[in-house]
């Protein structure tokens, strides 16, 4: 066989349905506090400092970290709860959700020990936001054409150019950024990159917040100015930063937080049409959640592979492929299932004002972190044709 | 996958091998192919994987059973192998001994229906039975006048059978019994009846699916390449790079669900939401692959894809055609969206995290 993809039926053990129980009712109190409404999605760009302290302190951020970073040394698999209970709930996770994810685990693997020690336990305790500095003006998806320069002077690098659609740039303490530290050779054009840690606020560094056609306003242009970052922020090889990138793509392309950003759609979609669905809205009903329980199986999957310490890259990147196509998707399909749904439902104010928002989200769901012609084009090289 | 569960996965793979070679079955006009390999199936014990030692079978256990169907699926295996192993399963809940030979399942749509008459006799039709007329034996499904249910073990040359074809070319006949007598009938263990049938019915037939779609992405990389077009191989061309993406996560999906769901009814004690919720999605997003996936193969083969002398279709088409069996996807996605919406909107999400 060329393909030799494997799904194998993991299932969540045991502690994960006790730690399932406190997410849920820590959610529900909060919501019941009035921190956030789980039935308005459209506010994530509102910033929720004190929630996210509140998650840090439940030891939910970080979680799979070793303890002498503020981390709890718990499974993938437990942190999969976590992420899935709070997007389900539309908690407003904006704040630590890249740092938890994505920031944490690149400095625990390059950062020097005496960063890791100051900085990833504040993250552990909800108190830092990240941002990922990839995209520039003329390098998307084209992640190797970036031009931003970090030229080597005293101690350290001084910074000029800028990057893109950088979501969160406007609340961020720190981005993780790739600069160009030598110019692309002959042979390998990916070489020549190098990543950083850079501290956000801070003179030198402007962000121009860029409007979306959610209405809102959460990724943005920052524009660095002869900006210094010291040497000890430099994260792993200089210039060697495409060796860096591949192996983390697993864990951010696979989890729930891909193929359930329109969720909430679906829930009202089954309360509007009530008890005893007709046959139409029955049948669409059940082809979406039996899609839903498919990717959820495959990307539980995926998390318990990452637990065993696999790399499966290619299947994340199946995930991310077939759950952000879903997530765009189901907001149509939803929007036809309702056509027919009572003038008289209760909901029906709340479930086309949700899919006013999620039809304006959708066309963002397979560009953002890796485009669906990224990730076929990963899947296609998995398969032995590139 | 325990070692046991490898070895008799391992021993129908090496039969499928070596026995049920699609090309060669696909150039064999006269059949001969069939005799051999159900002989070499039998003498190893699978198609009565599912029956305990006592009641005549191997005593395999569903794991195992359900390994095998996966790997007949990417064989694309055209004897009863996997109507007999159901057969077998379905007698067995009833404590009813197995014979020996090819069997099927009556019925194999959820809409048909056998009545057990006051005399103790069957009557009924069913539609669309796999394999009924190379069937020497029906397991049977049958609801008595007081809602019982049964399961009897039929002699199929009491039945009318009416041959007909499902979409690849299989033997999908119409069973019809008139006040025919059973060699055994024994009441259906509590709580079990048509929906379990079908359930079972339509985890066994995503597993299917699921191998067949393997072997379509298998065949459609390698064909790519090899086949050149415009001076270069056409697994060179993004366009077609994509579409071979897209068939592995077509593939991938039908592949989770399927196993998922087969994991499910292997570790469950009795066919609650959970355990429907897993079977009804695996067969209603199978289908869906089948038709996807199965596109996009034919897509990559172009015209020599739409040959009768190439294998392809053995895929392509006996996928399409396990769509209709034990209860089609849009028949499962009614049902399924039916029990959602009786469960209400704020225990779906804690019905699918529960998985």
């Amino acid at each position: 066989m060329t393909a030799a993809l494997r799904f194998d039926p993991i299932r969540l053990p045991p502690e994960c349905e006790q730690l399932r129980k406190e997410v849920r009712a820590f959610l529900a109190e909060e919501i019941a506090a009035g921190t956030f409404d789980p039935n308005k999605p459209n506010r994530e760009d509102t910033d929720a400092p004190e929630f996210s302290r509140r998650v840090g302190a439940k030891g939910w951020l970080g979680m799979t970290w070793p303890k002498k970073y503020g981390g709890q040394e718990r499974s993938f698999l437990e942190r999969y709860v976590v992420t899935e209970e709070m997007r389900v709930a539309n908690a407003p996770t904006r704040r630590f959700f890249v740092a938890d994810r994505q920031s944490g685990p690149v400095l625990l693997k390059y950062a020097p020990e005496h960063i890791k020690m100051d900085i990833l336990p504040r993250i552990c305790r909800g108190e830092l936001c990240f941002a990922i500095g990839m995209s520039e003006p003329n390098s998307g998806s084209d992640l190797f054409a970036a031009k931003t320069r970090a030229t080597k002077t005293d101690g350290g690098y001084l910074i000029n150019g800028s990057k893109i659609w950088t979501s969160s740039a406007h609340i961020a303490d720190y981005m993780i950024a790739i600069f160009r530290t030598s110019p692309p050779t002959k042979e390998n054009r990916r070489h020549g990159l190098t990543q950083f840690l850079v501290k956000m606020k801070q003179p030198g560094i402007q962000v121009n917040p860029i409007g979306q056609i959610t209405g809102q306003y959460e990724f943005n242009e920052v524009v660095f100015t002869d900006y210094f970052v010291p040497d000890d922020h430099v994260l792993g090889e200089i210039d060697g930063a495409w060796k860096q990138a591949t192996s983390e793509l697993a864990y951010e392309r696979s989890g729930p937080e891909r193929f359930l950003e329109t969720y909430y759609v679906l829930t009202e979609l089954v309360r509007a049409v009530g008890d005893k669905p007709d046959t139409r809205s029955a049948e669409g009903i059940g082809r979406l959640v039996a899609q839903l329980h498919t990717m959820r199986r495959m990307s539980v999957s995926v998390a318990g592979m990452l637990q065993a310490g696999k790399e499966p890259v290619v299947e994340a990147s199946i995930v991310k492929d077939i759950g952000t196509v879903w997530e765009q998707q189901l907001p149509h399909r939803v929007r036809d299932l309702a056509a027919f749904v009572e003038e008289t439902a209760s909901n029906r104010e709340t479930l086309e004002k949700q899919l006013e928002f999620a039809i304006r989200t959708a066309p963002k769901l397979t560009i953002q972190g890796g485009t669906t012609e990224v990730l076929r084009g990963i899947i296609a090289r998995g398969l032995g044709l590139r | 996958m325990a070692e046991s569960e490898n070895i008799v996965v391992e021993t129908a793979e090496k039969i499928f091998a070596d026995l049920a070679d699609a090309q060669t079955i696909n150039s064999d006009k006269t059949g001969s192919w069939k005799a051999p390999l159900w002989q070499a199936l039998s003498e190893a014990g699978l198609p009565l994987a599912w029956v305990p030692d006592d009641l005549g079978g191997s005593g395999a256990s569903l794991a195992e059973g359900f390994g095998v169907l996966n790997a007949a699926g990417r064989f694309a295996i055209a004897v009863p192998l996997a109507e007999t192993m159901l057969a077998g399963w379905l007698l067995a809940q009833a404590k009813i001994s197995s014979p020996d030979g090819e069997m099927t399942v009556v019925p194999a749509s959820p809409k048909d229906r056998i009545t057990l008459n006051a005399d103790g006799s069957l009557s009924g039709r069913a539609r669309g039975v796999p394999f009924a007329k190379a069937a020497k034996h029906f397991a049977l499904l049958a609801h008595g006048h007081d809602g019982g249910i049964s399961i009897a073990l039929v002699d199929a040359a009491k039945g009318r059978i009416e041959a007909g074809l499902n979409i690849g070319y299989d033997n999908s006949d119409t069973v019809t019994l008139d006040k025919v007598e059973p060699i055994t009938i024994k009441p259906a263990p509590k709580g079990f009846d048509q929906e379990t049938l079908m359930l079972m019915g339509g985890v066994v037939r995503s597993l299917q699916i699921a191998g067949a779609l393997e072997s379509m992405l298998d065949i459609s990389v390698r064909y790519s390449n090899e086949r050149i077009a415009f001076e270069k191989k056409i697994s060179k061309f993004q366009a077609v790079q994509h579409n071979l993406a897209r068939l592995a996560g077509e593939s991938a999906a039908a592949l989770a669900a399927a196993t998922s769901a087969a994991d499910a009814v292997a570790n469950a004690t009795s066919f609650d939401d959970a355990v429907y919720l897993e079977a009804a999605s695996a067969k209603v997003r199978c289908a869906e692959a089948a038709e996807k996936g199965g596109a996009i193969a034919h897509q990559v083969h172009g015209a020599i894809g739409f040959t009768i002398e190439h294998i392809l279709h053995r895929y392509s088409l006996r996928a399409l055609a396990w769509r209709d069996d034990f209860g089609s996807e849009s028949h499962w996605a009614v049902e399924l969206g039916k029990r959602v919406a009786a469960r209400g909107a704020d225990e779906l999400w804690p019905l699918v995290a529960s998985r």
